[in-house]
C-alpha cells in the first residue's frame, strides 16, 4: 500500500517565475523523508508538485517528471484527480470541513470515490482511520459533532485520519505541526513514526529537531537570494545530514549559523 | 514584601507611619522597579490620553443616531400602517370591496403574491447560483470579471423597464407556449386552458420577476463563493475531488447561509415588486391556472387602485400593504431561523 517516488529534472514555475530548479530525488517506499530549509526556498512548493496540487494556483506549472513507482504523474493522460486520490496531503493549518461532523470528515474522501458503503463498513473505516490517527479514544463519543469543535492538535489528527481513510500510497505533510503546541506536536510525530510502517511519508518542516526525530532521510533546500529559484542542495540519511553533511551550506543551516 | 501595585501613589517609602524596616523595603522595591525601567506610578493607567478620544465619541454618536433613526422610521411606518388600516377591520363586511369582508378580499391576492414570488424563486435560485458558481469557480478570470459587470448592470435596470419588456416582448412570445401547454399538459391544474392569448398571465409575471431577481441572487452568492477559505477548497482537491465535488464539499456548505440570505433578499424583491407585475399581469380572480388571465398580487393591486381610492377603499389598500409587510417580516424571520439553526456547523466557531 505504499509506493516510491522518483523525481527527475523537475523545474517548478509560477507563471514565468522559476520557483524551484532542477530537482532530482528518490524517495523510498515506507520511509519518512523530511524537507528542510529556510522560508521561501521552495520546499512547500516542491511538495505540492508531488500530488499535482501545485497547478491549482493559476499560472502554476512544472517541467520534468515525477514517477510514482515508475508512472509519470505529469503524463498527459493522467488525471490530477486520480493522482490526488492516491497521494494524500495534510496541510499546515488543520482544515477539517467545518460543516461536516467528525465522522463525515473521515468519510469525505471515501465518499468521493462513489463507493457504496454499508453503515457497518463505514463505522469500521471511521474507527480504523481515527485509531490510525490516535484520535479514536478522544472522539469516539462525539462522532456526530462538528470537526471544528476539536482542539487544533485534534483537528490536525482528524485531517490525518481523513487522509489515511482512502488508503493512499503516499502521505504528504506540509508543516503539519507548525500551528500546534508541543504536546500535540509530539502526538503527531509519534503518529508519523507509526504511519511509516504502511505509508510513504514526506514531511516539510521548519523544525530541524523534528526532522531529526521523525525522518529516515532529509533533503535540504536552499535559495541563493530573493527572486532566485530554490534548489535541492543535499539529500542523504538524516543522521548524515545532521552530523557530517558534505556541503558547507547544509552544515551552516543545521548548526543554526544561518537561515 | 510590597509590590508596586499595592503601594499608594507618590507616598512609597516616605509614609511616616510605616515602621522603618517596612519603609526601607518599600524604597528598595521602588528603586528596583526604576532600575529595571518599570513605571512606578499607578497613575499611568488612570490618566486618560486624549489621543483618539474625540473620534471615538463622534463615531459612537453617529452610529447610535443611525441605529435609532432606523428604528424610528420602522416604527413610524408600522404605526402609520396600523392606524390607517384599522377602519378596514372594524367596517361592515358588506362595505369592503367584494362585499364579503376583508379576509375574502385579501386572501386571493395574498395567494397571488406568494405564487408569483414562488415561481420567481423556483426559476431564479438555481440559475442565480449556477451563474455565480460559473463566475467564481469555472470561468477564466477575464471572462468572469466581464460577466460580473454585466450581472451588476442587470441589477441596476429599473423595474418599469423590465415590466415594459415583459409586456411587449416576452408576453407575446410566451403566449404561443401557453397555448401548447394548455393543449398538451392541460390536465395539470396549473396549465388548464384556455390559455391567455396576450400572454399576460401569472407565469409571465413570475418569469419577469425571476429575471429581476437573478442578478440579486447571483451577485450576492458570487461574493460569498469567492470568500470560501482556500484551505477548505484545497482540502477537498487534495483528497482527489473534482471541481464540482470540491464545490459541493467546500464552497456550497460554506456559502449556505449567504445563499439563503441572497434568496431571501430576492424573495423580498419578488414579493414587493409592483411596477413589473402591474404591467405584465392582467389581473382577475384567483385561479389555479398560471397561463390564464387572472390572479393578482398585493403590490400591483395597491398600485393600480391607489390613485382613485378614497375613504374606506384607501384604508383597505393600506391594510393590504400591512399584510404584505407582515408576510415579508415572517419570511425574513424564517430565513434567520434557518441560518442560526446550523450555526454550530457553519465554521464560525
Amino acid at each position: 500500500m505504499s509506493k516510491r517516488i522518483d523525481v527527475k529534472d523537475l523545474n517548478v514555475y509560477y507563471s514565468k517565475f522559476l520557483a524551484v530548479e532542477d530537482v532530482n530525488i528518490n524517495i523510498e517506499a515506507r520511509s519518512v523523508t523530511a524537507f528542510i530549509g529556510p522560508s521561501g526556498c521552495g520546499k512547500s512548493t516542491f511538495l505540492r508538485t508531488l500530488n499535482r496540487m501545485h497547478e491549482v494556483i493559476p499560472g502554476a506549472r512544472v517541467e520534468g517528471e515525477v514517477l510514482l513507482d515508475g508512472d509519470n504523474l505529469y503524463d498527459t493522460a493522467v488525471d490530477p484527480v486520480t493522482v490526488r486520490g492516491q497521494i494524500g496531503m495534510v496541510f499546515q493549518r488543520p482544515n477539517p470541513f467545518p460543516t461536516m461532523s467528525i465522522r463525515d470528515n473521515v468519510l469525505a474522501g471515501v465518499k468521493l470515490n462513489n463507493k457504496r458503503m454499508s453503515k457497518s463498513d463505514a463505522d469500521d473505516l471511521v474507527e480504523k482511520s481515527l485509531s490510525g490517527a490516535n484520535l479514536w479514544n478522544e472522539v469516539k463519543d462525539r462522532l456526530a459533532r462538528p470537526g471544528s469543535g476539536l482542539s487544533g492538535g485534534q483537528q490536525q489528527r482528524l485531517c490525518i485520519a481523513r487522509a489515511i481513510a482512502v488508503s493512499p500510497q503516499v502521505i504528504l505533510m506540509d508543516e503539519p505541526c507548525s500551528a500546534l503546541d508541543p504536546i500535540s506536536t509530539l502526538a503527531i510525530e509519534d503518529l508519523i513514526n507509526e504511519l511509516k510502517a504502511e505509508y510513504t511519508v514526506v514531511i516539510v518542516t521548519h523544525n530541524m529537531q523534528q526532522a531529526a526525530r521523525v525522518s529516515d532521510k532529509t533533503a535540504f533546500f536552499n535559495i541563493a537570494g530573493t527572486g532566485k529559484p530554490g534548489k535541492l542542495i543535499e539529500y542523504d540519511d538524516t543522521t548524515t545530514i545532521f552530523n557530517k553533511p558534505s556541503i558547507k551550506a547544509t552544515e551552516d543551516y543545521v548548526s543554526g549559523r544561518f537561515g | 514584601m510590597m509590590t508596586g501595585r499595592d503601594r499608594p501613589p507618590f507616598t512609597a517609602g516616605i509614609s511616616s507611619d510605616l515602621p522603618s524596616s517596612a519603609r526601607h523595603r518599600a524604597v528598595t522595591a521602588s528603586e528596583i522597579d526604576r532600575l529595571e525601567g518599570r513605571d512606578v506610578s499607578t497613575h499611568t493607567l488612570k490618566a486618560s490620553t486624549d489621543r483618539g478620544r474625540a473620534g471615538d465619541k463622534i463615531f459612537s454618536g453617529i452610529s447610535l443616531t443611525a441605529g435609532i433613526l432606523i428604528l424610528a422610521v420602522l416604527f413610524s411606518v408600522a404605526v402609520f400602517l396600523l392606524v390607517q388600516a384599522a377602519p378596514t377591520f372594524t367596517a361592515d363586511p358588506t362595505e369592503i370591496t367584494g362585499g364579503n369582508g376583508f379576509t375574502s378580499y385579501i386572501l386571493p391576492i395574498v395567494i397571488g403574491t406568494v405564487i408569483a414570488a414562488i415561481i420567481a424563486l423556483v426559476i431564479a435560485t438555481p440559475i442565480g447560483i449556477a451563474v455565480a458558481l460559473f463566475i467564481s469557480h469555472y470561468a477564466p478570470r477575464r471572462l468572469a470579471r466581464a460577466f460580473g459587470y454585466v450581472i451588476d448592470l442587470l441589477a441596476a435596470i429599473p423595474s418599469v423597464i423590465y415590466g415594459a419588456w415583459g409586456y411587449i416582448v416576452l408576453a407575446p412570445q410566451l403566449a404561443k407556449g401557453y397555448t401548447w401547454l394548455a393543449e398538451n399538459l392541460g390536465w395539470i391544474p396549473f396549465f388548464t386552458g384556455p390559455a391567455s392569448q396576450t400572454g399576460k398571465t401569472m407565469l409571465t409575471a413570475g418569469i419577469v420577476l425571476a429575471v429581476m431577481v437573478i442578478p440579486i441572487i447571483t451577485s450576492l452568492s458570487r461574493e460569498i463563493f469567492l470568500q470560501t477559505p482556500t484551505l477548505h477548497e484545497e482540502a477537498a482537491l487534495a483528497m482527489g475531488a473534482t471541481r464540482w465535488e470540491m464545490v459541493r464539499m467546500a464552497v456550497l456548505p460554506f456559502a449556505r447561509p449567504g445563499i439563503i440570505s441572497a434568496t431571501m433578499l430576492g424573495l423580498g424583491r419578488a414579493l414587493g415588486e409592483t411596477m413589473a407585475v402591474a404591467l405584465v399581469l392582467s389581473p382577475g380572480a384567483l385561479g389555479a391556472s398560471l397561463i390564464r388571465t387572472g390572479n393578482q398580487t398585493i403590490a400591483a393591486e395597491i398600485a393600480l387602485n391607489f390613485p382613485e381610492a378614497f375613504g374606506l377603499r384607501l384604508n383597505e389598500l393600506i391594510a393590504a400593504g400591512l399584510v404584505l409587510f407582515v408576510i415579508t417580516l415572517i419570511v425574513n424571520m424564517i430565513a434567520r431561523f434557518i441560518i442560526t439553526r446550523h450555526k454550530e456547523f457553519s465554521g464560525a466557531n
